[in-house]
C-alpha cells in the first residue's frame, strides 16, 4: 500500500512537473513591442502582447464580433451618449480595484496629443461617472461605431499611473524613461512579469481573471508566455524547426512548404483584415515622375482601367503569394461590417482591352511612370510591384520600380511625393468608414481625412457619403456605403490586388484560434 | 611617450567630428522617423508638433551643433523606437557585443596563429593544404551565410546547440555575462564561429606568409647554424618577428568584429550593439544611430592608438628610431 500511494505520489509529483512545463508557451515574431504603455503605439507589435495585460470594456470574440469585456452591456442612451454598466469585483494584477474613475481616466489618457489611439475616440467629447460602476461615454456626432471603436481601448488604472507619474501616454521631449515604457499593470488574462526590450517579455497567468470562467477559455491552459523576438527570417524558422520556440507569428512564405512538412509542425492560415492596392496621383496636372508633359494621365479612368485591366491578379496569387492571398475587388475584406459581395468584383485581366483603353485615352505608345513600393512592409511587397511592373510594361506603360524600406518610403508618399505608390491598409475598427475617411475622402483639414489618401483623389458625392457614414446609423448607413462601394468599382481611385493571408506556424501540440487581425489570444489557446 | 598618446588624442578629435557630420548628413537619406513614430492615425497637427518636439523643424548646422554639444557631456537623447536614454540602451547592449568579439578574436587568434605557423613550416603537407582550401571557404563566404549554415547543421539536425539568443545571463553589477551559465556558454559557440572565421583565415594566411618570408632570412640561418633547437629557432626567433604585420591587423580586426559583428547578430538574434543598430536603421531611430556610429569611431580610435603603442613593445627600432629623432 505504501509503495502504491509513493508510486502514485511519484507520478503525480511527475506529471505536475511535466505538465508546468507544457504549459509555457514560448513565442516568437520578427518584431518587438517598442512599449508596454498602452496608449502611445497603435502597431500590431504592440497589441499583440499588450492585450494579453489590458482588457477593453468591449472585448472581441474569435470571429472579431463584439462581445462583453469590463463592461458586460451597453447602449446608446441618447444619440450622443453611449452608457456602460462595468463590470464587478474585477482588481488589476497589483491590486488596485477596477471602477468607473478608472475608465474616466483612460479614455482621457487615450485623448492626449501624443497618444497614438487617437483614432478610437476621434468622436469622444468626455467620459463621465455616473455611478461607481457606470459610465456616460458623451460623444461629440451621434457615433453609431463607437463600440466598435471602444473595442481597442486598453484600460488602466487611474490610482496606479498617478502614482508613477505616467498619466500621459509619452513624451518626446522628456529626457527621462517613462514608468509604463517597461511597466504594465493591467486586468487581462497575463500579467508582465519579465520584461527586457529586444530580448524577452515573460507573461504569467492571472489566475483572478474574470475571464477564465466564461466558455472560450474553459479548456485555455497556458500558464506562461515567453515572447522572444527573432528578426532573421531564416533564423525564426530554425528555432521552430529545432523546437525552441512553440509558435511563430509571421512565418516566411517560402518556407510555409518546408514547414508543413515537417513533423510536430503544424501551419494555420486564415485571411487578414488587410488589403494590398495600388494608388495613383489623380491631382497634380502633370505628374511627377512621368515622360508625359502638359497632363495628367491618371485622371482619364481610361487609363486607370487599363492598369487595372492589365494585371494579371490570378498569376500574382499563384506564383508572387503561392497561394497565400484572396484577389479582390474592393478594399476592404468581408470581416469588416458594411462589405458587400456584390460590389467584390474585380475587372477582368485583358491586355488587349487595356491596349485599346490606352489608345483611346491619347497614349497609343503608352508612357511612362515609377512606382514606389515597400520593399519590408507587406508580405512580399517588392515581388507585387515587380509583377506590376512587368504587367504594366507589357501594355505599354513602361513602369520603373522604385522600392524601398519602409522608413524611406512612407516618408516619401506622405510628402506626396509619388504618381503611383503600393499599400496595404488594416481595419482595426472592422468599419468600413475608417478605410473610406482615411483612403478616399478628400483631404480637408478634419481629424483623419483623407490622412492616407496620397493620390488626393477627390469626389464630391463620395465625400457627401463618407459625412452620411459619420453620423448616421442604420439603412441610411448601410445605403450610403454601398454607394460608396459602387463609386469605388466604378471611379478606380485605386487599383485592388488582395487581402493578405496570414500564416501561423506552430508546433503540433499547442493549439489557438487563428485571428483575421493577426493577434494571437492566449486566453484561448491550449498546449498539451 | 606621454607626448605621443596626447598627439594622437588630439589627432582622434577631428576624426571624430568628420565621422559624426558624416552620419549625421546621411540621415537626412534613412527617412523619417516622424512618419513612424505617428504610425496609421494622425492630423497635419499633431505631426507639426512631433517635428518641433524632436526639434526636427531646425536647420541642419543647429541640429548638428546641439548634438555634438549633447555627446560631449554623454547626453545622446531618447531613442524614438525605444523611449529610452540612448545612453542607458548601448551600455546594455554593450556586455553582449563584447563578449562576443572577445570569443571570436580569442578563437581567431587561438587557432589562426598555429595553423599560419604550420602551413608557413611545412607548405607542402596534406594538412597545410588541407587548411588553405579551408581557409578560402571562410574567406569567400559570407558571414550570414556561414551562420545559417551553422544553424542549420547544429541545432535544427543535430540539436546540439541554440539557434539565437544569448541563452541565460547572470547580473554582474551593469554587466551582463554568459560565460557563468552553461546555456549561456553553448550560446556563444555558433555566433563566435561565424564572426571569428574571416578573421581566422586572414590571420593565418597572414602568419603563413610572414613566417616564409622570415625563414628565409639571414639571422634564422645564423640561428640554425649556431645549432639552436627548431622550437627556439621556429617561436622565439622567426615567429617573434612576423609580429608586427599580425597585430596591426589583428587590432584593426577587433575593431571590426565589433563594429561589424551587426550581421552575426542579426543572424543568431544577439541582444547586441549591432542587432540594436541594425533595428534603429528600420526605424530611422536617430538618436541611436549616430550615438552607435560616433562609438565605433572612437572604438577605431582607440585601437588604433594601442597598436601604435603594441609596436614599441614588439618592435626595438622603432624605439631607437624615436630616440634618435629626440637628440
Amino acid at each position: 500500500m505504501r509503495k502504491l500511494l509513493m508510486a502514485a505520489a511519484l507520478a503525480m509529483g511527475l506529471c505536475a512537473g511535466w505538465a508546468a512545463e507544457a504549459q509555457t508557451v514560448r513565442w516568437s515574431a520578427s518584431g518587438d513591442p517598442n512599449t508596454m504603455d498602452p496608449h502611445s503605439q497603435n502597431v500590431g507589435t504592440v497589441t499583440m502582447v499588450l492585450q494579453q495585460i489590458y482588457d477593453t470594456l468591449i472585448a472581441r470574440n474569435q470571429d472579431l464580433g463584439l462581445a462583453p469585456g469590463l463592461a458586460t452591456r451597453w447602449e446608446q442612451v441618447e444619440p450622443t451618449r453611449w452608457r456602460f454598466w462595468l463590470r464587478d469585483g474585477v482588481t488589476f494584477h497589483e491590486g488596485q480595484a477596477f471602477a468607473a474613475e478608472d475608465v474616466v481616466f483612460s479614455v482621457t489618457r487615450a485623448q492626449q496629443p501624443t497618444s497614438n489611439y487617437a483614432i478610437y475616440v476621434d468622436t469622444i467629447d468626455r467620459a463621465v461617472q455616473v455611478e461607481p460602476l457606470v459610465v456616460d461615454v458623451i460623444t461629440t456626432v451621434a457615433d453609431p461605431i463607437l463600440p466598435n471603436k471602444i473595442a481597442s481601448l486598453m484600460i488602466m488604472s487611474r490610482s496606479w499611473s498617478e502614482a508613477h507619474n505616467a498619466t500621459r501616454p509619452q513624451n518626446t521631449r522628456a529626457r527621462e524613461e517613462m514608468f509604463t515604457t517597461r511597466n504594465a499593470n493591467g486586468t487581462g488574462a497575463f500579467r508582465l512579469q519579465t520584461r527586457e526590450p529586444d530580448v524577452r517579455t515573460v507573461l504569467v497567468r492571472n489566475r483572478d481573471w474574470w475571464g477564465w470562467r466564461e466558455p472560450a477559455s474553459r479548456e485555455a491552459n497556458i500558464q506562461e508566455i515567453i515572447y522572444r523576438p527573432i528578426s532573421s527570417d531564416a533564423t525564426r524558422v530554425a528555432a521552430l524547426l529545432s523546437g525552441e520556440v512553440d509558435f511563430v507569428l509571421d512565418p516566411p512564405l517560402q518556407d510555409l512548404n518546408r514547414l508543413r512538412a515537417a513533423p510536430n509542425i503544424k501551419v494555420t492560415e486564415g485571411p487578414e483584415v488587410r488589403t494590398i492596392f495600388l494608388a495613383m496621383d489623380v491631382y497634380r496636372d502633370e505628374l511627377l515622375y512621368s515622360d508625359v508633359r502638359g497632363r495628367n494621365p491618371f485622371k482619364d479612368l481610361r487609363v486607370r482601367q487599363a492598369l487595372y485591366q492589365a494585371i494579371d491578379i490570378q498569376a500574382i496569387h499563384r506564383t508572387v503569394m503561392r497561394g497565400q492571398s484572396v484577389v479582390t475587388g474592393t478594399f476592404f475584406p468581408p470581416q469588416v461590417n458594411g462589405y458587400s459581395q456584390e460590389e467584390d468584383v474585380r475587372l477582368p485581366y485583358d491586355q488587349a482591352r487595356a491596349r485599346q483603353l490606352l489608345a483611346e485615352a491619347g497614349y497609343p505608345n503608352g508612357f511612362e511612370v515609377t512606382l514606389d513600393c515597400p520593399n519590408n512592409r507587406y508580405i512580399n511587397d517588392e515581388q507585387i510591384c515587380q509583377a506590376v511592373a512587368a504587367m504594366w510594361t507589357r501594355v505599354g506603360v513602361r513602369t520603373r520600380l522604385n522600392a524601398m524600406p519602409l522608413a524611406p518610403f512612407f516618408a516619401k508618399i506622405q510628402r506626396d511625393d509619388t504618381s503611383v505608390y503600393l499599400l496595404g491598409w488594416g481595419v482595426p475598427t472592422l468599419d468600413a468608414l475608417y478605410s473610406f475617411q482615411s483612403l478616399l475622402r478628400s483631404r480637408d483639414g478634419g481629424q483623419g481625412n483623407g490622412i492616407w489618401n496620397y493620390g488626393r483623389y477627390s469626389n464630391a458625392r463620395m465625400d457627401e457619403l463618407i459625412g452620411i457614414m459619420v453620423n448616421q446609423s442604420g439603412a441610411p448607413r448601410d445605403a450610403a456605403i454601398r454607394e460608396a462601394l459602387r463609386i469605388y468599382r466604378e471611379d478606380i481611385p485605386h487599383i485592388p490586388l488582395h487581402h493578405q493571408m496570414i500564416p501561423w506556424a506552430m508546433r503540433a501540440n499547442f493549439t489557438i484560434p487563428h485571428m483575421a487581425n493577426n493577434q494571437p489570444y492566449f486566453r484561448w489557446a491550449r498546449m498539451n | 611617450m606621454f607626448a605621443f598618446v596626447i598627439s594622437r588624442i588630439l589627432q582622434a578629435i577631428p576624426v571624430l567630428l568628420t565621422v559624426s557630420l558624416i552620419s549625421f548628413a546621411m540621415f537626412a537619406y534613412v527617412g523619417d522617423p516622424v512618419a513612424i513614430m505617428l504610425g496609421q492615425d494622425f492630423t497635419e497637427a499633431q505631426r507639426d508638433a512631433l517635428v518641433r518636439d524632436l526639434g526636427l523643424d531646425q536647420p541642419f548646422w543647429v541640429q548638428f551643433a546641439e548634438f555634438v554639444g549633447n555627446a560631449v557631456q554623454g547626453q545622446f537623447g531618447l531613442s524614438y523606437r525605444l523611449s529610452r536614454p540612448v545612453a542607458e540602451l548601448i551600455a546594455e547592449r554593450a556586455p553582449a557585443t563584447l563578449e562576443l568579439a572577445f570569443c571570436a578574436a580569442v578563437l581567431s587568434l587561438a587557432i589562426g596563429v598555429p595553423m599560419g605557423v604550420y602551413t608557413g613550416l611545412y607548405r607542402n603537407s596534406w594538412l597545410s593544404r588541407f587548411f588553405l582550401t579551408f581557409s578560402l571557404v571562410g574567406v569567400s563566404l559570407p558571414t550570414f551565410l556561414i551562420g545559417i549554415l551553422l544553424i542549420l547543421v547544429f541545432a535544427v539536425w543535430l540539436g546540439w546547440l541554440p539557434s539565437f539568443g544569448r541563452g541565460d545571463t547572470v547580473q554582474i553589477g551593469w554587466w551582463s555575462t554568459g560565460f557563468l551559465t552553461w546555456s549561456g556558454i553553448k550560446a556563444l559557440i555558433l555566433p563566435s564561429i561565424t564572426l571569428g572565421l574571416f578573421q581566422l583565415t586572414l590571420i593565418m594566411r597572414l602568419v603563413r606568409a610572414e613566417m616564409m618570408e622570415v625563414l628565409r632570412s639571414d639571422y634564422i640561418k645564423f640561428a640554425r647554424a649556431r645549432g639552436l633547437p627548431n622550437r627556439v629557432v621556429h617561436f622565439g626567433h622567426a615567429l617573434k618577428n612576423t609580429l608586427v604585420p599580425v597585430i596591426t591587423i589583428v587590432g584593426l580586426q577587433l575593431g571590426a568584429i565589433i563594429a561589424f559583428a551587426i550581421v552575426t547578430e542579426t543572424v543568431f538574434q544577439w541582444p547586441g550593439m549591432g542587432l540594436l543598430f541594425i533595428q534603429s536603421v528600420g526605424v530611422a531611430d536617430i538618436p541611436v544611430m549616430s550615438a552607435y556610429l560616433l562609438l565605433i569611431a572612437v572604438v577605431f580610435v582607440t585601437i588604433n592608438l594601442i597598436v601604435d603603442l603594441l609596436y614599441y613593445a614588439v618592435d626595438p627600432r622603432l624605439r631607437i628610431g624615436r630616440g634618435k629623432g629626440g637628440h
